[in-house]
């Protein structure tokens, strides 16, 4: 590749990565020099603005490739480069001014680890070649480990780090196994030659193809925690401190559901209202019940929780459940569903996070019973919580509601409309229900433990605020994002 | 923003009131500022009332959202329209809720404020309900009353609250859940959620098992909420465990919710497929006359004679619908707004008396016309409306929906008739257990009788019941149009 070649290729889309890179170069060299984890908390919010401001000036762009397919960009990779920014930005506010002895006892700080997660989520979203995908897959993977494992005097922190890194490792292996295959098959691993080859695949090859499929999309779903590979996260969350728990269930879960829908609508050409492969066909039938499983486990142990961290693990694994059902009943508008659900999911877990992570400073304690009594101590912030969990109970009025009818709506309208699957969803979310309402009960209904009002951070309210502002304003006017989506 | 608009989020204005007054002002002034936020809805639904009477008609549309499918747009807008009957259970919603207020004065005495924000945003969404013409909005407004009355029977409630509070939830819970499924599937088919839209797409469709199965599931979605049978254990736990104040709403208005959306999903959406299911409604009507009556019979709580009472006279509703003909929803529709004033006066009563006696135990009353007159007078009376004395809105709503029903399925009606019987002795039999015979217990010797403004909410329901009683026309020249627009689809 020569100089001129290089040059050639049109560097400004890639801008906002560029700003991500650069930025968590700075912070991890502040880090080493002066070791100011305020100011490195204020460089990383700064570095992802500055991304967001590059990203919007690509608002309906043309689609660009470059790097010979390797990077591509396309509405679906900027709309889904909003949530992750967006998401890590409100988690970077919701962490900055958290300076509790633990943070200050671990010597480095994860804003960079944050950036560099990121940033390999940037890149999985776009990705058109199989191998830099990877690439950004085990930077996001990587990042995160080391993000869990970063309170070292901490036990549970520990054991989760552990299991995190083990069966992480092993589903990357999976993945990458699978892979193999795909590209024994097809020989170039390069998404759109694969969709090509595979549309075109010899009928004794299939089952090739589908174990290829099978393997790597099993390997894929421990991103996105569903059955059965969810048994690291009530783990995970629960040694993580709370931001690193909101990032793994929403940002890294966010580019874990890209990929998937990438790997499935381009190299398996189930182009949606196209003729779809065959190996969809097969795999689709995987794709649904992992769902149903998801959907009925998550549910169904969140019912037995008391630790609030591992209560909303296990919501964020009825969540992915929900988030399955598009891709396995394609309709035209599954992309644009599977992104509001995403940014629905964004703005109300990461406000619930947010003031969980208020009460767990203030309460050193991670037992349901944090809640009790908070009308009485913080009224505002009460009702900022009850509608994220109304929100996440699918409460019409917030923009939890308009995703999951957006599901249910594709759900039913698919060719073959999947009432089963529809029939789980609405069932298991009437038992989320009765775990989102206890926490309301304990907010209002159970004596305080503490009776000092409680005291939030200025800039917390700032993230809780603008997602209060978000999950209201969507669920009303879910107009805006829908016609924002399709340009 | 329309005046209908401004009218559904009025109960807004009290919410925002109560919010702003400091978290320690005593509960008599936020009693009095809820009192005002109650008026301000009932008020703007009786000029609602006298524009529609105008105009005969009033209707509201923007367009929301939609979705493109390859070939089609789904498309869901904000519309609200007036009909006579969704206007009488509007009227009917804010007097219950202002005289629930009223009502609550002495009841609620643990943290008013919250208890009356609960209640605005409960207002909110029946009025919602009631004015929406389309079924995404009618959904998203059903469901916005699940949150404010899982609380205010949860905190505020008796005894056994938060299990009953759950119960409610998931019973309400899985009744939309199956409401939405079959929202959806006719949204998917139709094209459009309207329901005048959802009409004419029915009318021209031939698929009758397709329409049974929707109707069916619309059936048992109302079916929950009415409640029809088999489903109605959580509606007794709530009459009984809930507060006096929010068990007027509950009775009065809530479980009118199931009506309405029978009528106009079922009726309404459908009016050719619709009558098929006569026989069945019939059935479910029968099984719910006489089971709530025969439990009512042998109960020995007051707020449990009370639960099944409900339970009974929604049967005659179910019987008056399976008239399918213009006689039997007329007397449908006069049962659901009787009853909804019958019951919330019986519920009045009732939190009076627990007021005083704190026990609603038949067994521990006795005597109660010697030392109170004037409200064991109302309980007779509200009883005598219940069991349909002539002259009473309950009489004029159970001959009409028995004269549909005797057109039809004339069987049916004959063994209602037991029915009606049974309601006169289970009635007759609580109210004279508390009213006469030997005064029992220390709280009824030095017991109050209603007085001053105690005497209005009963009064005023009262005098409705006798309005609607002596001169039916006043509600039902209301409902001729929408009578028309229900049966005139019918074929043959």
């Amino acid at each position: 590749m020569d100089l001129e070649t290089l040059l050639s290729f049109k560097w400004s889309i890639m801008a906002p990565e560029f700003t991500i890179l650069i930025t968590g170069v700075i912070v991890s060299l502040q880090d080493l020099f002066y070791g100011n984890k305020r100011l490195s908390s204020w460089l990383s919010i700064l570095g992802v603005l500055l991304a967001i401001a590059f990203l919007s000036t690509q608002y309906q762009h043309e689609s660009v490739s470059i790097l010979y397919d390797t990077y591509i960009f396309d509405e679906v990779t900027f709309f889904f480069k909003i949530i992750l920014l967006t998401g890590t930005l409100l988690i970077l506010l919701m962490t900055s001014p958290s300076w509790d002895e633990e943070t200050e006892r671990v010597r480095g700080d994860f804003h960079y680890l944050l950036l560099a997660a990121l940033l390999g989520g940037m890149i999985v979203v776009s990705s058109g070649d199989v191998i830099t995908l990877y690439a950004g897959l085990e930077l996001l993977s990587i990042s995160s480990y080391i993000m869990v494992g970063i309170r070292k005097y901490n036990r549970n922190a520990n054991e989760g780090a552990m299991k995190y890194i083990i069966t992480g490792s092993l589903a990357s292996a999976v993945t990458l196994f699978g892979l193999s295959y795909i590209y024994g098959l097809t020989g170039t691993t390069n998404l759109f030659d694969i969709s090509r080859e595979m549309s075109a695949i010899d009928t004794q090859l299939e089952p090739l193809a589908i174990l290829g499929f099978v393997i790597t999309f099993v390997g894929l779903t421990f991103k996105i925690s569903t059955v059965p590979f969810h048994m690291w996260t009530p783990d995970v969350y629960q040694g993580a401190s709370t931001p690193v728990a909101a990032f793994l269930s929403v940002v890294s879960k966010a580019a874990g559901f890209i990929l998937i829908a990438r790997m499935l609508i381009i190299a398996f050409t189930a182009e949606p209202g196209l003729e779809q492969g065959t190996v969809y066909e097969y795999g689709v039938g995987l794709i649904a019940v992992l769902a149903a499983l998801t959907m009925i486990v998550g549910n169904t142990v969140a019912l037995r929780q008391r630790n609030m961290k591992r209560l909303f693990a296990y919501s964020s694994i009825a969540h992915a459940g929900y988030l399955l059902i598009p891709l396995a009943a394609l309709t035209s508008f599954s992309l644009e569903t599977i992104w509001f659900y995403l940014l629905a999911y964004m703005l109300m877990n990461i406000g619930a996070f947010a003031v969980l992570h208020v009460l767990i400073q203030n309460h050193a304690n991670e037992d349901m019973s944090i809640f009790s009594g908070l009308y009485h101590r913080s009224p505002v912030l009460t009702v900022m919580m009850t509608i994220f969990l109304a929100s996440l109970a699918g409460i019409p009025g917030t923009a939890g509601f308009i995703g999951k009818f957006n599901i249910f709506l594709g759900a039913l309208s698919a060719d073959p409309a999947r009432y089963v699957l529809a029939g789980i969803m609405v069932a298991t979310t009437v038992i989320s229900y009765v775990y989102y309402f206890n926490i309301l009960v304990q907010m209002y209904s159970r004596p305080a433990e503490k009776h000092a009002n409680l005291q939030v951070p200025a800039i917390t309210w700032v993230t809780v605020g603008f997602c209060t502002l978000g999950t209201v304003l969507f669920g009303i006017f879910p107009n805006l994002p829908l016609q924002f989506f399709n340009w | 923003m329309g005046l209908l608009s401004l009218f559904v989020f009025s109960p807004i204005v009290g919410l925002v009131l109560i919010s702003l007054l400091s978290n320690n002002s005593s509960p008599k002034i936020v009693q009095r500022y809820a009192l005002i936020g109650g008026f301000i809805p009932l008020i703007v639904s009786w000029i609602v009332y006298f524009i529609y009477q105008r105009n005969n008609r009033l209707a509201e549309n923007f367009s929301w959202f939609s979705y493109e499918t390859d070939s089609r747009t789904l498309v869901i807008d904000y519309e609200l329209e007036l009909n006579g009957f969704r206007l009488a259970l509007l009227l009917l919603t804010t007097l219950i809720v202002t005289l629930s207020i009223l009502a609550s004065v002495k009841d609620i005495k643990k943290n008013p404020k919250l208890f009356y924000q609960w209640l605005f945003i409960l207002e909110l969404g029946m009025l919602g309900v009631f004015a929406s013409d389309n079924m995404f909005l009618f959904f998203f407004f059903f469901e916005l009353t699940l949150i404010p009355m899982f609380f205010l029977i949860g905190k505020w409630g008796h005894v056994e609250r938060e299990e009953t509070a759950y119960k409610y939830l998931i019973y309400n819970g899985l009744g939309s859940a199956v409401l939405l499924i079959a929202i959806v599937a006719v949204f998917i088919q139709a094209g459009n959620a309207n329901f005048e839209a959802v009409k004419d797409y029915m009318s021209t469709m031939d698929d009758q098992a397709y329409q049974i199965g929707v109707i069916v599931a619309f059936l048992v979605a109302f079916g929950v909420k009415l409640p029809i049978v088999p489903l109605h254990s959580w509606m007794v736990n709530v009459h009984v465990y809930a507060p006096p104040a929010v068990v007027m709403i509950h009775a009065g208005v809530l479980l009118k919710i199931g009506a309405y959306g029978l009528l106009q999903f079922g009726a309404g959406m459908f009016p050719e497929t619709f009558p098929l299911l006569a026989v069945t409604l019939a059935v479910l009507g029968l099984i719910n006359l006489l089971y709530g009556a025969f439990l009512a019979l042998i109960q020995d709580d007051l707020r449990k004679v009370f639960a099944y009472a409900s339970v009974s006279h929604m049967g005659i509703i179910l019987l008056g619908i399976a008239g399918m003909n213009t006689a039997g929803y007329q007397g449908a529709i006069f049962q659901t707004i009787s009853h909804g004033l019958i019951s919330a006066l019986l519920f009045y009563l009732v939190g009076v008396l627990i007021n005083r006696t704190s026990t609603t135990n038949l067994e521990k009353l006795g005597g109660l016309w010697t030392t109170a007159p004037v409200l064991s007078g109302f309980f007779l009376a509200a009883a005598l409306a219940g069991l349909g004395l002539p002259g009473m809105s309950g009489f004029v709503s159970e001959f009409m929906a028995f004269l549909g029903v005797f057109e039809n399925l004339p069987v049916f009606g004959a063994i209602g008739i037991i029915g009606i019987i049974l309601t006169a002795v289970y009635f007759l039999r609580a109210i004279l257990n508390i009213s006469f015979g030997k005064r029992k217990g220390k709280a009824l010797d030095k017991m109050t009788d209603l007085r001053n403004l105690e005497l209005l909410p009963a009064g005023v329901l009262l005098a409705f019941i006798i309005l609607i009683g002596v001169y039916p026309d006043s509600l039902g020249q209301l409902l001729q149009i929408t009578l028309e627009t229900f049966v005139a689809g019918m074929g043959g």
